[in-house]
């Protein structure tokens, strides 16, 4: 049976970005191995001799050309963004990391 | 923590007396495709904010990405010209990070499936050569640009916000990583300097990338760790990234040893960490500390199909290789009769290109090598750019030595052709019109003046009289003065000579 530890969900959270409390982490712990038990079922099913799939279709080397196409305006990309400023996205600061 | 921040740090002799540097070298490189690498989207530089995205770079829900043809293409014969395998069947991975120049919270890239590996290449440095092992090249996208506002030196520490431009998200970008580059010993710096200025030869030979470090096509990040001896195991290295100069890059291997070496020599540890590049100041600064490969979560990107090159395309790429640089190099060294160190200058100043193109314009190779390395290095330098960027073409400084041959200008006027053609005022023929440049080749005047000089200084006439024929050189002077500079100094000693004989 898969475990996943509060402290690796802790983990998870900080890489995510996800600000959570003691008592959520209490919470989703034991739920997320409830559904990576879950997961771990497919694995009874698939035996040795079923490699690994990613890709379900038997498809390669989808190539488009190298052609420009035009796309959003200024205006239509930055219409979802949560604040907008000199024509850009602006998002809060993020801190201790690069730029 | 603020740039200013600075480590104890030992001379780079003492660094290298003590230990040996370990090299590992990771280049991106911007293909100059029309389009981004999984959509229709342009990749013209310096464009307005925002103004080149659409669902698929911004990762809207529902967009689907479909692959550059041509991108794969020149990854492919990237992989080739550094003399990699290329894979028989390869995937691309998403590589799981939350970071705003990163809109879809992941990034196209490769993973333990890289299109190219196991290459090599050489590069020399000081008459030796050193063989630089390939690990991989890989697809995968750029990001957007962050601007922090707010904080006092415009990096994100102390941004109070960032604004963010996905112009640049989804530009195809090409990941090369070499494999530790041991035994440089001191050449360390001069090593990853040539080591960045032969890939930026061999790109821009295969015409892939516009390979402009100062506009970012090409960036560099610098894995550098120190040891005992070179048969004691690896040390702890740091990653410097975003070096963005061949100057920069042996800056930071110089700085980075320095470093480290205080630190190991105090019996401290370093750090596994990325380092940031200021360029200002020739330091690094800590940055995040790395991420583990496992903290990514790579997985297959199943909205992209594997890619399988069919061997015979890879052939015919590779049959269509140019010349490798080293080669071209010993050739052009060859055909031109330059000494080493000529070469040697002319390909440290990125000027190979334009001489050779300046050459085929009709200069002669020595007319070439001069005015590329001088004149217009000088220029460049001044501008803080590469000679590539300057505003004059291989064409324009045939045309301007062609002038000089003709005795149309001389060099003196012919730097003001220069001055005209920078600054925009057309052609070398055009800013000599413009300017008025022509030398005076009237005869009459150019007599007279020389009378008037002969008149003004009878001392000096009277020691070319007397055969001192190197006193001429303050008549000519006197004359070239006059003529603002505009006369043939050859036409004006000949007069001047004949004249007191
Ligand atoms: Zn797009």
């Amino acid at each position: 049976m898969p475990d996943i530890t509060r402290e690796e969900v802790a983990h998870l959270a900080d890489l995510a970005r996800i600000d959570l409390s003691d008592a959520e982490l209490d919470h989703l712990a034991p739920q997320l191995a409830v559904i990576l038990d879950s997961i771990a079922s497919i694995s009874e099913v698939a035996a040795e001799d079923v490699p690994p799939t990613s890709h379900p279709l038997p498809l390669t080397n989808v190539f488009r050309e190298d052609v420009h196409r035009p796309g959003l305006t200024a205006e239509q990309a930055l219409s979802g963004a949560p604040a907008v400023e000199e024509q850009r996205f602006a998002v809060p600061r993020i801190l201790g990391e690069e730029g | 923590m603020t740039a200013t921040t600075t480590d104890p740090v030992l001379s780079f002799d003492e660094a290298m007396a003590r230990f040996d540097p370990v090299l590992g070298l990771e280049v991106h490189v911007e293909l100059n495709t029309v389009s981004k690498m999984f959509c229709g989207c342009s990749t013209v530089f310096g464009a307005p904010p925002n103004t080149q995205t659409c669902p698929v770079c911004l990762g809207l829900p529902g967009s689907m990405p479909v692959v550059n043809g041509k991108a794969v293409e020149a990854a492919i014969r990237i992989g080739l010209a550094l003399n990699c395998s290329i894979a028989e069947w390869c995937r691309f991975a998403r590589k799981n990070y939350f970071y705003p120049d990163m809109p879809k919270n992941f990034q196209t890239s490769q993973y333990d499936e890289p299109i190219a590996y196991d290459g090599w290449t050489e590069v020399d440095v000081d008459g030796t050569t050193y063989r630089i092992d390939i690990e991989r090249a890989h697809m995968e996208e750029d990001t957007g640009k962050s601007l922090h506002v707010g904080g006092a030196t415009g990096r994100i520490h102390g941004a109070d916000h960032s604004l963010v431009d996905y112009n640049r998200a989804g530009i195809p970008l090409i990941e090369i990583v070499t494999k530790p580059v041991e035994g440089t010993g001191a050449q360390a710096p001069q090593v990853a300097r040539a080591y960045v200025a032969h890939l930026r030869d061999l790109l821009l030979g295969l015409g892939v990338s516009d390979v402009r470090m100062e506009q970012g096509s090409l960036r560099c990040d610098v894995n550098l760790s120190l040891r005992e001896s070179p048969s004691a195991p690896f040390g702890t290295r740091s990653e410097t990234k975003n070096v963005n100069s061949l100057r920069s890059v042996e800056r930071a291997v110089r700085y980075e040893t320095g470093r480290q070496a205080a630190r190991l020599a105090a019996g401290e540890r370093v750090v596994q960490e990325t380092r940031h590049w200021h360029e200002d100041t020739g330091i690094t600064t800590p940055g995040r500390s790395k991420e583990e490969a496992e903290d990514y979560r790579y997985f297959p990107e199943p909205d992209l199909v594997p890619i399988a090159p069919d061997r015979a395309w890879v052939e015919q790429l590779k049959a269509g290789l140019p010349e490798p640089p080293r080669e071209r190099r010993a050739r052009l060294q060859q055909e031109w009769g330059f000494s080493d160190l000529e070469m040697r200058d002319t390909v440290g100043a990125g000027a190979l290109g334009l001489v050779e193109e300046t050459i085929a314009a009709g200069a002669s190779p020595a007319a070439a090598r001069k005015w590329w390395l001088s004149e217009m290095a000088r220029r460049a330098n001044e501008q803080g750019v590469e000679l590539t960027a300057l505003a004059v073409t291989p064409a324009d400084v045939a045309r301007v030595q062609a002038l000089v041959d003709e005795g149309k200008v001389n060099d003196k006027l012919a730097r003001q052709v220069f001055d005209g053609v920078l600054a925009g005022e057309g052609t070398p023929d055009e800013v000599v019109e413009k300017r008025g440049l022509a030398v005076v080749s009237d005869e009459g005047a150019l007599s007279a003046a020389v009378d008037r000089a002969i008149e003004a200084n009878p001392d000096v006439a009277q020691k070319i009289r007397d055969g001192k024929v190197a006193a001429a050189g303050a008549l000519i002077g006197a004359v070239m003065k006059e003529m603002r500079g505009q006369a043939d100094a050859g036409r004006v000693r000949e007069l001047i000579l004949e004249k007191l004989a």
